[in-house]
């Protein structure tokens, strides 16, 4: 404990393993390096609970009331110059 | 993968020759995503819903012109966020403060060796979080936080966004190991005292 040089030199490929995109034979190496290192387990954990705290799934994303209203008020203010040709 | 927004070659189809109820229909199914980018890029509800207006007036201006070489999903995006780090890029300027320069020269700190994911999940959820959170965004530069909102936010593909954001995709991948590295240790300075806590309350 106490040397997290190695670690930060792993952390591309930490970002690639999350995203499933490190090749097999690196990946093998990597799983191989976790099971006996808890820095790097720590940091690849901790990494994962980042990118999962921040996402938010498309259906929840929402306009708050008004901002709707006034963009279509917007769009249909602009729009109705007859620039755009009706089928 | 964006999965959730594709759309049928015969909406495109529509939508290019101007119908305007499935225009309507573009802008219910993507303008909250587009609303939480512009908030989360600019960090103001203000700013965001300028930035939602110009993506949809732009995009109705340019659809007749669409053309169908990428998917109108990742097409509106790229409006929405040349938009968005325009009015950005014009809030700097009126700040005369150049956060872009400054912060991607700033060298790596050391890492922090915390394992906090054992917290419980109420701490994850807390009001908070969730303004940390959003403040530890804001934090990157423009570049990163772009890559990282469309990427680990929205859910692109990094090919996705490579096409959003017209770089290539290695450029998306070093941008975002980078936002995800900067973000992990924010977050991992703040719950280490939240564990502290813990510790102290028994």
């Amino acid at each position: 404990m106490g040397e997290h040089g190695h670690c930060k030199e792993h952390l591309q490929q930490f970002s690639d393993y999350i995203d499933g995109e490190l090749a097999p034979e690196i990946c093998a190496q990597l799983e191989e390096h976790l099971q006996e290192c808890d820095d790097c387990r720590i940091v690849l954990n901790t990494l994962q609970k980042t990118i999962d705290l921040y996402h938010v799934p498309g259906e929840e994303e929402t306009l708050p009331e008004g901002v709707r209203s006034r963009l279509f008020a917007r769009l249909k203010l602009e729009t109705r110059a007859g620039d755009s040709p009706r089928e | 993968m964006n999965t959730g927004r594709q759309f049928s070659p015969e909406f495109v189809e529509r939508l290019v020759a101007g119908d305007m109820q499935a225009f309507s229909d573009l802008v219910d199914q993507t303008s909250g995503s587009i609303y939480g980018l512009g908030l989360r890029m600019l960090g103001n509800a203000q700013d965001a819903e300028d930035v939602l207006q110009e993506t949809f007036l732009k995009a109705h201006k340019a659809l007749p012109n669409f053309e169908k070489r990428s998917s109108i999903n990742t097409w509106l995006y790229r409006i929405a966020t040349n938009e968005a780090l325009m009015l950005l890029r014009k809030r700097k300027a009126e700040i005369r403060f150049d956060l872009e320069s400054k912060e991607e020269e700033e060298p790596e700190g050391e890492i922090e060796i915390v394992d906090w994911c054992c917290l419980p999940e109420m701490e994850f959820l807390s009001e908070e979080t969730r303004v940390l959170l959003n403040q530890a965004a804001l934090k990157l530069t423009p570049a990163l936080r772009m890559v990282f909102l469309l990427r680990d936010v929205q859910g692109f593909s990094t090919q996705e966004a490579a096409e959003i954001l017209q770089i290539n995709e290695d450029a998306v991948k070093t941008r975002l190991v980078r936002a995800r590295t900067k973000l992990r240790e924010e977050l991992s300075g703040y719950f280490r005292e939240r564990l502290r806590g813990q510790v102290m309350n028994g």
